[in-house]
Parts: C-alpha cells; sequence; structure tokens
C-alpha cells in the first residue's frame, strides 16, 4: 500500500505540507485566503530543532495501536488507511496516549485529528506531498 | 480440515478483539460469543458521556451494526454462562442450554464492588456505573433538586459525576483515599484536578468513609453526615473469576501469560478478569484498561486460532479528561522525577536505570504516546536524547537512523 514517507534530509521546515495539509478539504480555490486569520490544525506537523527539521503524520501502521486502543471504536482500518470517524470520537485522547509517533493532534473541537491520506479528496494524493516543493515528503509503496 | 468451535464469553473489548483476530485467521470456525447483557456491542466507558449527552445509543456502539453478521459469529445475547467443563469442553447457559467448545475465551470482565457498608439496605436510590443498563437507570433518577453522594473519586466516579452534574442540584464525592484518582495521580496532580472539579461545582470529602447509611443520610467515620438522595457506588471493581474457579489458577484476576492462555488446556483469557505481567515494574497485576483488553483479546484470539502471539507489553495506561481538562497517564511512579509545571500544566516523568517507568500528564498531553511507547519498549534512555525528550515528546530525541526507519517505514 502507498504511504506518506518522509526523507528528513530534504526538509527545508518551511512549513508548506502543514498549510496544504490544513487547506486540504476547505473546498476553497486559494489557499491563502482559506487560510487567512485563521490558526491551523494540520495533521501533518513539522518536528525542527537547529538544523534538523522533518514532517510527522500518521505511519498508518500495520498493527496500529490507536485503533486498537480507540475506546469508542471511531478509529478504524479501511483498506489500510487508519481513519477517524469524528462523529462516534467523544475526545477522550486515549489514541494520543497509545500513538508512538505523536502522530495525533487535536483542535478546539475536542474530536481527534489525523492524517488520512487524503482519501477523502479528489485526486487521492496527499495534499502535502504534492505541496512539499522539495521532495522531502513521498507517496509511494514500500516493502 | 475440521471446522473448529470457538466460545467467546464477554462482548466488550477483549472479546471482539478476539473475534476480529479469529476471523482474520480462520474463515470458516464457528464463532459463538455470549453475553449476560442484552445489547449490541457498545463501549463501556462512554456511559458517562452517554449521560452527558455527548453520545447516544447509536453511536456508542463499539463496532458496526452489521459486526456480528460479517464476521459470521453467533451472538447468543442476554445469556449468562453458569458453568465451563472442561472435561466434555462445553459451557452451560442459565437456560441448561450446553455449547461445546474447542477453543473457549472467558472475557468475562469485571463488576462494580459494593461494600458491606451498615445500613445499606435502608437506601432506596443506589446505583453502581459500569454498565449501560446501571447508566439508565441512574439516568432514570436524575433531577434538579437530587443531591447526589458518589463514593469513590476514581475514575468511574468522578466520570460520573462529570456525566451528571448539571443534571442535579448538588454532587459530594467520599473517598477512604486522602487524594483524588488515587490509582493514576500523585498528590500535587491530584490537587489540580480537585481544584478544577471544585470551580465546577463538586464537592469532596477524602480520607473519610462511610460508617453507616440511615436512609438518605450517610454517617462519615469522622463522625459527620451527609444526606443525599442518590447514591453512586463506584469504589473499585473485582474482576469475574468465577467460571474458572476450581478450573484455571486465579490470583487476584485469572492468571494468564503472554499467549493469553489459562493454566487450563484451551482455555484463553483476556481483558478486565485477568491478571497479568505489567512491563513497567515486572509484576503480575489486574490492569483493567481498555487498549489491553482488546489487545488481550486479540493475541488470545490468534493463540485459538492456531497462530503463535504474544502480548507481553501490557502496562497501566489512562486517558482521561474532565470539563476539558485531560489527563494522560502511563506506567508506574517510581525512580528519580522530572518535573515541569510552565503555562498552568503538570509534567512529572519517573525514571532509573536507563529506562522510563512512568508519567503523569496534565492539561498538555501532545505526543503522550512517544513517551508511552518509551515504558512500553522498555528504550535505553541512554538510546536518544532524554533531555530533550523530557521537555517535550518528539522523534527529534530519537537517533537520526531511529527516525529514518520510522519515518521511512520500516518499523510498520
Amino acid at each position: 500500500m502507498k504511504r506518506v514517507y518522509v526523507n528528513e534530509k530534504w526538509c527545508l521546515a518551511c512549513h508548506l505540507c502543514e498549510y496544504y495539509c490544513a487547506f486540504a478539504g476547505t473546498g476553497e480555490k486559494d489557499m491563502a485566503r482559506a487560510l487567512k486569520g485563521i490558526r491551523i490544525n494540520p495533521r501533518i506537523k513539522i518536528e525542527e530543532k537547529d538544523d534538523i527539521s522533518f514532517a510527522v503524520s500518521c505511519r498508518h501502521c500495520k498493527e496500529p495501536l490507536c485503533v486498537k486502543g480507540c475506546i469508542t471504536g471511531a478509529l478504524t482500518v479501511s483498506d489500510g488507511v487508519v481513519t477517524i470517524n469524528s462523529d462516534k470520537c467523544i475526545g477522550c485522547f486515549t489514541c494520543i496516549l497509545c500513538c508512538p509517533y505523536g502522530a495525533i493532534s487535536y483542535a478546539d473541537d475536542k474530536t481527534v485529528l489525523k492524517c488520512e491520506l487524503c482519501i477523502r479528496t479528489a485526486d487521492r494524493t496527499p495534499a502535502c506531498v504534492k505541496g512539499c516543493p522539495n521532495g522531502a515528503i513521498v507517496f509511494e509503496e514500500r516493502g | 480440515m475440521r471446522v473448529v468451535k470457538y466460545v467467546i464469553i464477554g462482548n466488550s473489548a477483549a472479546g471482539i478483539g478476539a473475534v476480529e483476530k479469529i476471523r482474520q485467521l480462520d474463515k470458516s470456525g464457528e464463532i459463538t460469543i455470549i453475553s449476560s447483557e442484552p445489547h449490541h456491542t457498545y463501549s463501556r466507558p462512554l456511559i458517562s458521556y452517554l449521560l452527558q449527552g455527548k453520545t447516544d445509543k447509536q453511536r456508542m456502539k463499539y463496532r458496526d451494526d452489521d459486526f456480528y453478521k460479517r464476521n459470521k459469529c453467533t451472538f447468543l445475547a442476554g445469556k449468562t454462562v453458569t458453568r465451563i467443563c472442561p472435561d466434555n469442553k462445553y459451557v452451560e447457559l442459565d437456560d441448561k442450554k450446553t455449547i461445546p467448545y474447542d477453543k473457549l475465551l472467558v472475557a468475562a470482565g469485571s463488576s462494580a464492588f459494593v461494600p458491606p457498608i451498615e445500613g445499606l439496605d435502608t437506601v432506596k436510590d443506589k446505583f453502581t456505573f459500569m454498565s449501560l443498563d446501571d447508566a439508565r437507570k441512574l439516568q432514570a433518577s436524575l433531577g434538579k433538586e437530587k443531591k447526589v453522594l458518589i463514593l469513590g473519586a476514581g475514575l468511574i466516579g468522578l466520570k460520573c459525576a462529570e456525566g451528571i452534574l448539571d443534571k442535579v442540584k448538588e454532587i459530594t464525592v467520599v473517598d477512604l483515599a486522602p487524594r483524588i484518582l488515587s490509582s493514576i495521580l500523585d498528590d500535587e496532580g491530584a490537587r489540580i484536578v480537585q481544584d478544577h472539579l471544585e470551580r465546577k461545582g463538586m464537592k469532596f470529602i477524602l480520607s473519610s468513609g462511610v460508617k453507616t447509611f440511615d436512609g438518605n443520610t450517610a454517617i462519615l467515620d469522622n463522625g459527620a453526615s451527609v444526606d443525599f438522595d442518590i447514591l453512586v457506588i463506584a469504589v473499585g471493581v473485582r474482576p469475574n473469576t468465577k467460571l474458572l474457579a476450581g478450573i484455571a489458577d486465579i490470583d487476584k484476576g485469572i492468571i494468564i501469560n503472554d499467549r493469553c492462555e489459562t493454566s487450563a488446556k484451551d482455555i484463553y483469557a483476556a481483558g478486565d478478569c485477568t491478571q497479568s505481567v505489567d512491563v513497567s515494574t515486572g509484576q503480575s497485576k489486574i490492569m483493567a484498561l481498555l487498549p489491553n483488553a482488546y489487545m488481550q483479546g486479540e493475541c488470545a484470539g490468534a493463540n485459538m486460532a492456531g497462530a503463535d502471539m504474544s502480548f507481553a507489553k501490557a502496562i497501566p495506561m489512562n486517558a482521561i479528561g474532565f470539563f476539558g481538562l485531560h489527563i494522560i497517564t502511563a506506567g508506574s511512579y517510581y525512580g528519580d522525577v522530572y518535573t515541569d509545571k510552565k503555562d498552568g500544566g503538570y509534567k512529572k516523568l519517573f525514571y532509573g536505570s536507563d529506562r522510563l517507568n512512568g508519567y503523569i500528564l496534565i492539561k498538555n498531553v501532545d505526543k503522550a504516546g512517544i513517551y508511552t511507547s518509551l515504558i512500553r519498549e522498555r528504550t535505553p534512555l541512554s538510546s536518544i536524547d532524554f533531555s530533550l525528550i523530557c521537555e517535550r515528546p518528539g522523534l527529534m530525541a530519537f537517533t537520526k537512523e531511529e527516525r529514518v526507519r520510522k519515518l521511512g517505514g520500516a518499523d510498520l
């Protein structure tokens, strides 16, 4: 299955992936206009320190601890993609307790946020991958 | 090949985990899942959210409506197993019907412990808070003019309190322990959460127990009295072990090994009715928590279906919140302590002998799972940038090689 992989060597710490992620699914045409003045809640986040940076998003683990630990059944695996049913999620954060990558976050509406590989958008290529200007985030099949 | 008969006692996380795993590995085996409760599998921890109005009967289903059909299993709802016959390999139900098994899983959960307090029988409106039916009964008795006394300031008692606070006149919580949430918080952390709950209007009487009840009055052991209309008993739970009494080894819970096998042949156990090794201390104990229950059920299911799976990474762990204040804890609290209280949050990391043993996070719980994994995996702290990870959990604290593995997919 194709997943998002990150090569920290190429990451510029430009944070564009975060903006493209937040923009994906808004239905707007212009990113700058769509995100102007709002606090974004991207599902991919840059970690940076000194001259090292890299993006972290859901790994879509084959044995996902978040899904196994989910107390409501809101997290499920669908064709290999770990997806969240926000209608069922009650924001207990057990998935945040379980995820070894720190890849699940939350916004003000109390339900959790996580990468779903843009499966709900039109062209099914993750927006972070398309938006990365330096090829540091790729979407491909690996072992 | 002969069709294997799987029988699962219990319809919550552990039982469901077993069904999902068995069906993944064995498409033709016959699975029977038996539940004393008459309901489709539901998330037990959601009963407080149900009272709060944050979920409903449909959304609190732990799996979709077609779960049993999709997994081709026979669901016996509202039937209670009264006896296991390990010699002839069958279970007997309360209607005297018998069901044969080749592989049996006991995932019978736990029950509310009701302490034998003098005069308890004189209390009219008293409830426990473990099941959907408990929640509905309690819900039916709530009212804006009612005063509620909750015995027990643990996870169950306080979630119940949160769920009903704005539906009653007042809530008083009494606990023998000197602090609230004593199983997951230290004194200082408990104080923060207690202050928060008091600001929301709850009252606490700690280091106190109820000596006697007299109708709608509780007399405490310090002589004080508390008047109430509704009593909720949430002092603790006890594992449901009695089906295996005399059949398998039982300590406090049913003893299982890493394969979730009991000491009895072809009988497995998982979830709240069991005790197993806590890898953060190496001691065997009861860890009645939903994620562990699911993973034990899954492990049992795999082994019942002939695979070889091990679940040896159980640790105590909890994510819980009250009125927007989030708390995440895991592991055991011993060793040296790193403390951080900036921005009104509270973080304590407990470590020693090059390992993280446990942690408490209140308010800022971002990326808590990275700490959890250090405990579960017993990661040598010398292999990571420990001072960085103390400050903020992240993959940055791992070596470059390790990051490449994690983000490049080698660990999946």
